[in-house]
C-alpha cells in the first residue's frame, strides 16, 4: 500500500476580524500519499489557499494536527521547523508578485540554498543553480536577468526552480497556472508532471480551475466555506459527483465542444455566504436545491462511502 | 452563415501604438461582420489585440500612443471612423455599449448603483431624474438584483452582483451592439454560469448583437454564433462556431485546443504550443505564428498569409491553405 506522506486532521484556522471570528479553515481532514497529487478546488474565499499555507505553517493553525512523515509538525519549535521546511515548499500563484524585483534570476534561485548554508563554495552553489535552471527549462543566459524582463511563464519557472532548490518531498502548488495564458499554462503543467515523475514529488495542487485540477490530480478535494464537502479519486468525482455543491460546480464549467451530451446545468442561486460567524448546520444550506430541515440544524460529517470516497451531506446516495 | 442584414462590418481595420520601444501592430487588417442578434466571439491570448479591437469599435483608442491607421468600421451603414466627438457620444452607451473585464474597478465607488444606471438613461433618453431612477430599478430587477438595492454603493455588492450592475448599465438604453470584454474572467465558475445565463436570456429578449471577447473556448461553445481567433494582432481563423469545433484549420487554433485540459476525457499529457508570444514591437516576419508553428515552412518566414476562404464563411490565414 502506498505510504502516507502527510495527513491533516481536524485542521482549523480562524482569524479575528472586526466583524467577528472568520472561519477560514474549519475542520479539514485529508491525507496525501507519497508521489501523489491531491487537488484542492473551490471558489474564492473557500479557504483553499489558507489551507495550503497552514499545512506549511506559513500561517499558524488554530487547531488540529499536521502529520508529516509520522510526526505532528505543529509540535515543532522554530529550529526543527526550519529543518522541516527543506522538505516542504510552495509555488505561489502570482509570478509577478512572488519574486523579488531587485534580485536576479540566479539570486532568487540561490537564496534558499544560501539561507540553509547547503554549499560551502560559490562554485558548487552556481553549479546547483545552473542545474536547477536547466531542470525547469530556463536558459543559462537568463541568470543575470531580472524578473521584470521575463514573461509570466518563465517567471513561474523561476518560482518552481526556487521551490525545488532544497530537494523537497512535498510542494504546495497554490494556483500556479492561473495567471498564465493557456498555451503557456500547458507548458508549465507538463513541466510539473515531469518533475513529479522524475523526483518523486508529492503535490497539494490548489486551483479554482476544475479542468486543470482534473488533469493533474490523482484525488480531488472540493472545499466550500472552510470545509471539505467531497473527496475522492478524480474519476469518480467527475463521473459521479455526490455532493450537491460538487454537482453544481461541475455542471457550471463551459465545455469547449459542441454536439456532445452536456451535463444538465445547475445554476446556483446567490453567492457564497460570509465565513464570519457561519451558522450551524450545513454551510451549503442556503444555496442547495435539496435542502431539508435537518440540514439547517445539523452539520453533516465527512462520511466514508467506501472506495476512499468521502462526502459531507445528509442525503448522500439518496440524491438524484 | 446568417443571411441577415449586417449590423456591424469591420473592413481592414488596422490599429497601431507608437511607443518608445517601437511600433506595436495591435490589430492588422481585421475584417469581420456581425448580423442583428448575432454573437461574435473574439478569442486569443494576452496581447492578441482583442481589447484593442473593442476599443477601436468604440473609438476609445487612447491617442497618442494609439491610432487607427486604416480600415472602416461600418455601424448601421455609417463609418464610425471620422465621426465627431459629439456624434460618437450619442452612439456610445446608447447604441453600442461595453462591459469591461473587471467589475471591481469599472464602477464609480462614490455613486450608488442606481445613480450609475440612471446616469446613462438620463443622458441618452432625455428623461427626468425621477423617471430614470425608476427605469434604473427595473434594470436592476432585469439582471436579478432586488430593485430596492438601488441606493446601495458598489462595495456593498459581491463580484458577481457588481458585474450584473455593469451589465444593467450597458443594457440600460437597449443597445444594438454590446461589447463584452472578458465579462466573467474575474468571477467564480458558479457565478460565471449565472452571468452567462443572464446574458443569453437578455440577448434573446432584446435581440442584441454581441461581441464576446474571451480566452475561454468553453464560453465560445456556449454563447457565440461565430468566432474570430486572433494571434498577435491578426485574425488567423474566422468561422461559425460549429465549424470551429468540428474542423478547426489554423495550426494556432489546433494548438489552442490541444493546450486545454479536456474535462470530458482523460489525457496523459497536454500538447502545448512551443515557445512564447512574440514581442509585440518586434513581430516575426511573414506569418507572425511561424516561429511557434509545427507546420512552418521556410516560405512562412517570408510571406504574410492572406485570408483564404477554405469553405463558404470559413476564412483561414495560413500559407498551407493558399494555393
Amino acid at each position: 500500500m502506498a505510504k502516507r506522506l502527510i495527513e491533516v486532521k481536524n485542521l482549523k484556522k480562524h482569524f479575528e476580524t472586526k466583524k467577528g471570528l472568520l472561519h477560514a479553515v474549519d475542520g479539514v481532514n485529508f491525507f496525501i500519499n507519497e508521489g501523489e497529487t491531491l487537488g484542492l478546488v473551490g471558489e474564492s474565499g473557500c479557504g483553499k489557499s489558507t489551507t495550503g499555507r497552514v499545512v506549511l505553517r506559513l500561517l499558524e493553525a488554530t487547531d488540529g494536527e499536521i502529520i508529516f512523515e509520522d510526526k505532528n509538525i505543529l509540535d515543532y519549535n522554530k529550529q526543527q521547523m526550519r529543518e522541516m521546511r527543506k522538505k516542504m515548499q510552495i509555488v505561489f500563484q502570482d509570478p509577478f508578485a512572488s519574486l523579488n524585483p531587485r534580485m536576479s534570476v540566479a539570486e532568487i534561485i540561490a537564496e534558499p540554498l544560501e539561507v540553509n548554508k547547503v554549499f560551502k563554495s560559490k562554485k558548487d552553489l552556481d553549479a546547483r543553480v545552473k542545474e536547477l535552471m536547466d531542470t525547469v527549462g530556463l536558459a543559462d543566459r537568463l541568470m543575470n536577468i531580472y524578473p521584470h524582463e521575463l514573461d509570466g511563464g518563465r517567471r513561474q519557472r523561476i518560482g518552481i526552480a526556487r521551490a525545488l532548490a532544497l530537494n523537497p518531498k512535498f510542494i504546495v502548488q497554490d494556483e500556479p497556472v492561473s495567471a498564465l495564458d493557456v498555451s503557456i499554462q500547458a507548458q508549465i503543467l507538463n513541466l510539473m508532471a515531469d518533475l513529479q515523475k522524475e523526483l518523486g514529488l508529492t503535490y497539494l495542487f490548489i486551483s479554482h480551475d476544475l479542468s486543470v485540477v482534473k488533469h493533474v490530480s490523482d484525488r480531488i478535494a472540493v472545499m466550500y466555506l472552510g470545509q471539505i464537502v467531497e473527496l475522492s479519486d478524480y474519476n469518480s468525482m467527475f463521473r459521479d459527483p455526490q455532493h450537491p455543491y460538487t454537482q453544481a460546480l461541475l455542471s457550471a464549467i463551459p465545455v469547449p465542444g459542441i454536439g456532445k451530451p452536456k451535463r444538465e446545468r445547475i445554476i446556483l442561486e446567490g453567492d457564497v455566504p460570509s465565513p464570519i460567524n457561519p451558522p450551524e448546520g450545513c454551510r451549503f444550506y442556503g444555496r442547495c436545491r435539496h435542502r431539508q430541515d435537518i440540514c439547517k440544524g445539523q452539520t453533516p460529517e465527512l462520511k466514508d462511502m467506501g472506495n476512499e470516497r468521502f462526502v459531507a451531506c445528509h442525503f448522500t446516495g439518496n440524491l438524484k | 452563415m446568417s443571411k441577415k442584414e449586417n449590423l456591424l462590418e469591420i473592413k481592414g481595420l488596422t490599429i497601431r501604438y507608437t511607443t518608445e520601444e517601437g511600433t506595436v501592430k495591435a490589430v492588422e487588417n481585421m475584417s469581420v461582420e456581425i448580423a442583428k442578434g448575432e454573437t461574435l466571439g473574439i478569442v486569443g491570448e494576452t496581447g492578441a489585440g482583442k481589447t484593442t479591437t473593442a476599443l477601436g469599435i468604440m473609438q476609445l483608442i487612447p491617442n497618442p500612443p494609439g491610432k487607427i491607421e486604416g480600415g472602416e468600421i461600418i455601424f448601421e451603414g455609417e463609418n464610425l471612423i471620422g465621426k465627431s466627438a459629439a456624434q460618437l457620444r450619442k452612439i456610445r452607451g446608447n447604441k453600442i455599449s461595453m462591459i469591461f473585464q473587471d467589475p471591481m474597478t469599472s464602477l464609480n465607488p462614490v455613486m450608488t448603483v442606481g445613480e450609475q444606471i440612471a446616469e446613462v438613461i438620463q443622458l441618452h433618453e432625455k428623461k427626468s431624474a425621477k423617471e430614470s431612477m425608476i427605469k434604473a430599478q427595473d434594470m436592476l430587477e432585469t439582471v436579478g438584483i432586488p430593485g430596492d438595492r438601488y441606493k446601495d454603493y458598489p462595495h456593498q455588492f459581491s463580484g458577481g452582483m457588481r458585474q450584473r450592475v455593469v451589465i444593467a448599465i450597458a443594457l440600460a438604453c437597449n443597445p444594438q451592439l454590446l461589447i463584452a470584454d472578458e465579462p466573467t474572467t474575474a468571477l467564480d465558475v458558479t457565478i460565471q454560469a449565472q452571468v452567462l445565463n443572464l446574458m443569453k436570456k437578455l440577448k434573446e429578449e432584446f435581440e442584441t448583437s454581441m461581441i464576446m471577447i474571451t480566452h475561454d473556448l468553453g464560453i465560445v461553445a456556449e454563447i457565440c454564433d461565430k468566432v474570430a481567433i486572433m494571434y498577435a494582432g491578426n485574425v488567423v481563423e474566422y468561422t461559425d462556431r460549429d465549424t470551429l469545433f468540428t474542423s478547426p484549420k489554423h495550426p494556432y487554433t489546433l494548438g489552442l485546443f490541444n493546450s486545454i485540459p479536456n474535462i470530458e476525457e482523460d489525457e496523459d499529457k497536454l500538447k502545448p504550443i512551443k515557445g512564447l508570444m512574440p514581442d509585440p514591437t518586434d513581430l516575426p516576419s511573414g506569418c507572425p505564428f511561424h516561429p511557434r508553428c509545427p507546420k512552418a515552412t521556410p516560405e512562412c518566414a517570408e510571406r504574410t498569409p492572406n485570408p483564404v476562404a477554405v469553405k463558404d464563411g470559413h476564412v483561414v490565414s495560413c500559407l498551407l491553405f493558399e494555393k
